[in-house]
């Protein structure tokens, strides 16, 4: 199948800054790709080019199978986008923004009242829908703005940050409305510095930093890119942590990590329950007390922490300097 | 969140314009939306109001008796014929500040990015401004004219010339929109576009014959005064009110004020939306 959206090298220069040093990606239709990157590293400035709101200096990019570059007023009749920052007027009511944004799409009034409507209702605003926008909280005009985004029901949607700032709940109810969006066929462009909803949301994943994609491909397989298994031990006492190395020194298939605040020792494993329940024998016999012991999987997190060499905005706390920093491909002018 | 099978996924955009209709029906719609934040944030209209109608009250009363406009005798009620049209043009002047602030905000706010993703003609944004804010002056001329009625000010040449006048002064303030918009794009910061809007606005109304006769001024402003495009649409009121008193001085200029007015205004609408269009345009990529 064609790609819904497709960029090519793109380079964009903000001064001596590289916003964009040479970001192809592509996504398939009715998929969502997740674009995951720290602050800064490109994820908005890609999202603008696409969404014809930026000139790259150079490269290419097709959206819906129309040229970003050539055709933008054809791109924007096909996509929604739903920004960071709720780009609502707080003067409008909440059906007066969308009736606006339906006869901008060239709707006719009475289209654009009906499918106002109909959002309103789909996004649980109908009962503020005739209040000011500054009246809304947050997490209502994050909705409203993507509401906005879906006025005409564009085949294509870009989504920049859609729930930063928001509250657990409110995120939830706006992973559900994503969700049934692409249930319905529509391909999604999603940015995100939160790991959980690439995790969630996303089939594909683009990790991008200094303005390029340093790796791609599913949860899973990036997950699977960083190794496999570890087992993570809690000691209770801080004199056990010497010996409780070196009794699972045998288990480790790589060099273990310690966190000698929290007592944490993390091994590198492979053969799943069986050497946890190994582990614990060891410990026991050793009289050595724990406060808590697990088999973990790698996250996201780790997946990040190892391609970029630095944790996301929402910075894993303190972890050990230990902690390797491996596989840091395309990543040519770093240290 | 209910469910959502029914707004499924499909149908294009309805209706494609292109080219004027495109342009004037977008236009519509953004001035539409001023509009309505007019109505949300009264406090702008008000104030916007006060302004002129102090200036009515201040000039003829504190300063009227004063000013001797020459080729009569110095009297307020004299003042008040001469002044009208001159706080009126000033008035319309004004809408430079509502335009550069409104849009320096719209800039500053996501919601341009938003307009900018959508199928929509590009300088919407900026003749849609303009336009509610051509309303928004009407408005404001029109309560002012009452308040100088009732502080004496009368016109002589009946009703349709009035009206000319009244146009000369919307096209003059439609005008000066295009300059408070080409300020607002370039400023970027709604505090500085309100003052960057206004403070150029004091010379170019006082050196012109809006407030004293233009033959009080020293000889090498005379000039400046007289072609000053400000005073032509003063000059043009006065003749089209009938409110000229004294001899008309200042040649050419000042005999063909009307004609002058007009092509001022054209031209700098013309001169201005050009320049606006092209640095929204460049602004925002």
């Amino acid at each position: 199948m064609a790609p819904a959206i497709q960029a090519e090298n793109l380079v964009k220069t903000f001064g001596d800054v590289r916003a964009l040093d040479g970001v192809s990606l592509d996504v398939p239709e009715g998929t969502v790709l997740g674009l995951l990157g720290p602050n800064g590293a490109g994820k908005t400035t890609t999202v603008r080019v696409l969404t014809t709101l930026l000139r790259p200096d150079s490269g290419h990019a097709v959206v819906a199978g129309v040229d970003v570059l050539k055709h933008p007023n054809k791109v924007r009749s096909l996509i929604g986008l739903s920004g960071q920052y709720a780009a609502v007027d707080e003067y409008l009511t909440g059906r007066e923004n969308l009736q606006m944004v339906g006869e901008l799409y060239q709707m006719s009034v009475r289209d654009a009242k009906a499918r106002a409507r109909e959002l309103l209702e789909w996004f649980n605003l109908d009962e503020a829908a005739d209040r000011t926008a500054k009246t809304y909280s947050g997490g209502m005009r994050r909705r409203l703005d993507l509401a906005a985004a879906l006025v005409v029901r564009p085949p294509v949607m870009f989504l920049d940050e859609p729930t930063t700032g928001l509250d657990p709940r409110n995120r939830l109810a706006l992973w559900e409305v994503i969700e049934t969006l692409v249930e319905q066929g529509t391909t999604l462009l999603l940015t995100t510095q939160y790991l959980e909803e690439a995790d969630r949301l996303a089939h594909d994943i683009a990790v991008v930093d200094h303005g390029k994609v340093i790796a791609r491909g599913t949860a899973d397989e990036l997950k699977a890119q960083i190794g496999g298994e570890r087992v993570e031990v809690v000691v209770h006492e801080r004199d056990d942590v010497t010996e409780a190395l070196a009794a699972l020194a045998p288990y480790a298939k790589g060099d273990p990590t310690l966190e000698k605040n929290t007592r944490r020792i993390t091994i590198p494993v492979s053969g799943g329950a069986k050497v946890l329940a190994d582990v614990i024998r060891e410990l026991d016999s050793r009289s050595i007390v724990i406060d808590d012991i697990g088999l973990r999987r790698p996250t996201l997190d780790d997946v990040f922490l190892s391609l970029t060499g630095h944790a996301t905005a929402a910075e894993v706390e303190e972890e050990d300097e230990s902690q390797p920093a491996k596989g840091r491909k395309g990543h040519g002018k770093d240290a | 969140m209910t469910t959502a099978t029914e707004h499924a996924i499909g149908g294009a955009v309805p209706q494609q314009r292109h080219g004027i209709p495109a342009m004037l029906h977008d236009s519509w719609v953004i001035a539409k939306r001023n509009l309505r934040r007019m109505t949300r944030i009264p406090e702008i209209v008000v104030f916007g109001l006060m302004q002129p109608v102090m200036f009515v009250l201040l000039f003829s009363y504190v300063m009227g008796g004063a000013i001797q406009i020459p080729g009569t005798s110095a009297s307020a009620s004299t003042y008040t014929q001469f002044l009208m049209a001159g706080i009126f043009a000033q008035t319309v002047t004004f809408a430079v500040a509502g335009a550069s602030a409104g849009i320096a905000e719209d800039m500053t706010k996501g919601l341009v990015d938003r307009f900018r993703s959508l199928p929509m003609t590009r300088s919407a944004v900026l003749v849609g401004r303009t336009l509610a804010d051509l309303v928004q002056t009407a408005f404001t001329l029109v309560v002012l004219m009452i308040v100088a009625v009732l502080v004496g000010w009368r016109i002589h040449e009946g009703f349709l010339k009035a009206l000319a006048a009244f146009g000369l002064l919307l096209l003059l303030g439609y005008a000066f929109s295009w300059i408070g918009a080409l300020i607002g794009l370039s400023v970027r910061s709604p505090e500085a576009a309100t003052s960057a809007g206004l403070i150029w606005l004091f010379p170019l109304t006082f050196i012109s014959n809006a407030f004293v006769p233009v033959s009080s001024m020293p000889g090498w402003l005379q000039p400046i005064a007289y072609w000053n495009p400000f005073s032509a649409t003063v000059q043009a009121c006065r003749d089209l009110f009938g409110n000229q008193v004294g001899p008309v001085t200042g040649g050419w200029p000042m005999e063909n004020a009307i004609l002058l007015s007009v092509i001022w205004s054209v031209v700098i609408t013309a001169g201005f939306s050009w320049l606006s269009v092209r640095k929204y345009r460049s602004a925002v990529g």
